[in-house]
Order: C-alpha cells, then sequence, then structure tokens
C-alpha cells in the first residue's frame, strides 16, 4: 500500500518530538490517529473502488447514487492525505472535510430515506451509513474529536 | 469457492480482532505472537486467493460478477497485512487497535465473500 512510505517518515518524525510539543508541525497521523488513518486509508479504497466499479459497469441504472459514492471517496481520500501529512494548514482542511463527510452523511442519510426513488441502488453514506456498520457516521465525529484535541495539544 | 475456508477465516479474523482489541485494551503493542497470528490469517487469505483464482480459471463464476469478486479477494488479501505494517510504525496501544480494526474489516469482507459468491450453493 502507497500509505506506507510517508507513514513510516511520519512516525520518525513524530518520535524525534515526543515528549516535547511538537517543533511547528502537529502530528495528525499517530496515536490514536493512526486508527483514524487506517480507517479513512480503507474507506477511501472502499468508497473509491466502488464508486469507480459502478460508476463503468452500471451508470444508468442509479447515476446520482454513483456519482455521489465518488464525492464521499475524493472527500475520504483528502482527509486520509491531510491527516497523513499532519500540520496546522492540513488539519484545517481535514476539520472542513470532516464538517463536510458529517453533513453528507446527514444530508444523504436523510434523502435516501424520504425519496427512496431516487435511488435504486445505494451510496456509501444511505441510510446513514448502515451498510457499513454506521462506521460513515461514527468516523467523522471521532475524526472532529481528534482534530479539535490535535490544536489543544499543540497550543499547550 | 469452499465455504468452509471462508467461515474459517471469518471467525479466524474476528479472533485477531479480540486479541489484538485485548492488546489495546491492555495498553500494549502488537509483540511477536500478535504477528504470528495475523500471519496465520494472511496465509489463510492467500491460500483463499489461489482457491478462487483456481475456481475462476476453471469456468466457475461468482453469483454476483467476477470483477466485484475479485476486488473482494484482492482487498481481504491486503486486509490484515497492511494494518500489520502499520502496527510496526505505531509500537502504541493505536498500533494493536489499528490491527483490530483490520481484522473486523476482514471479517466483513468474509460475509461479503461468502454472499458475492453464493454461498452454500458452490
Amino acid at each position: 500500500m502507497p500509505e506506507a512510505v510517508p507513514e513510516t517518515t511520519a512516525s520518525a518524525a513524530a518520535k524525534d518530538t515526543t515528549g516535547a510539543a511538537p517543533a511547528g508541525k502537529v502530528s495528525l497521523g499517530t496515536g490514536p490517529g493512526r486508527l483514524l488513518v487506517t480507517l479513512y486509508g480503507i474507506f477511501t479504497v472502499a468508497a473509491a473502488s466502488r464508486s469507480i466499479y459502478q460508476l463503468i459497469a452500471q451508470f444508468d441504472r442509479a447515476p446520482l447514487a454513483y456519482g455521489l459514492s465518488a464525492v464521499s471517496a475524493v472527500v475520504y481520500g483528502f482527509i486520509t492525505f491531510s491527516l497523513v501529512r499532519g500540520g496546522e494548514g492540513a488539519r484545517r482542511a481535514a476539520i472542513v472535510c470532516c464538517g463536510l463527510e458529517l453533513l453528507g452523511v446527514f444530508g444523504i442519510g436523510t434523502w435516501t430515506l424520504v425519496d427512496r426513488a431516487a435511488f435504486p441502488d445505494a451510496t456509501v453514506w444511505s441510510d446513514y451509513g448502515m451498510g457499513y456498520l454506521f462506521i460513515p457516521v461514527i468516523l467523522p465525529v471521532t475524526g472532529l474529536i481528534w482534530l479539535r484535541r490535535a490544536r489543544a495539544k499543540a497550543a499547550a | 469457492m469452499i465455504d468452509a475456508l471462508t467461515i474459517a477465516l471469518g471467525v479466524a479474523a474476528l479472533a485477531l480482532a479480540v486479541w489484538c482489541g485485548l492488546a489495546a485494551y491492555r495498553d500494549q503493542p502488537t509483540k511477536d505472537w500478535h504477528f504470528i497470528g495475523m500471519a496465520v490469517v494472511s496465509l489463510l487469505c492467500i491460500v483463499q486467493l489461489v482457491i478462487a483464482f483456481v475456481q475462476l480459471a476453471r469456468g466457475q463464476s461468482p453469483d454476483k460478477g467476477t470483477a466485484l469478486f475479485v476486488a473482494y479477494l484482492l482487498g481481504a488479501a491486503a486486509c490484515v497485512p497492511a494494518t500489520g505494517f502499520m502496527s510496526l510504525s505505531e509500537r502504541t496501544r493505536w498500533g494493536s487497535a489499528t490491527v483490530a480494526a483490520g481484522a473486523v474489516v476482514l471479517a466483513v469482507l468474509e460475509v461479503r465473500l461468502f454472499d458475492i459468491w453464493g454461498g452454500g450453493s458452490a
């Protein structure tokens, strides 16, 4: 997996700054962040491969649902990248994306329940992510908590 | 595909998840024994991959599409090794939690593989 390379450099950087306040760069992909990176990475791969397959193989069946799956894949991908990169700018970008993700889950979740006819096939965010064990709801919430704590740590 | 192997792999993945989850709960990083466990589960995944490709080559086809099936197979095989490497570079309880999460995902993938192949009938 391509994540492996930046991971090791990120963890090496984290080791240097263990104990002391990270100098300049906030590390987002270590400690509990590592679990988040992994889950976001898995969801990026899952959403991306799902939407690519569906957009190619069966686009006519449910273009809206597959398009939205592709959007969610992009959002997941961006958050994964931001978490691995670290730093204040990436942290802010990740917060925006996690908010977007949360809005997406609730918006599309409600949309799929209200207007079933618009969605002949499911998206990653259908029914609030029920098909994915509700992880799509849990992930942005924990992500936002983690990103807030990362700022608190950097400020301390 | 062999249903028994899919089920065994699902159970093994859940066991690995519990084991590594316990390590995370006890605030421990993954240790040699955990890596042996991961190796066993990964090996089973590779066996599954080989058997599945042999079956596909023999002309059998999954109920819900070959492309979908192969994608899930590759995902399943990559799951535990990928999270294992993550835990190598994260020597805290969170490394263990990562492997546990990867193993849960593997268990879910096995259930999906069972469905996609048309479990019970082949």
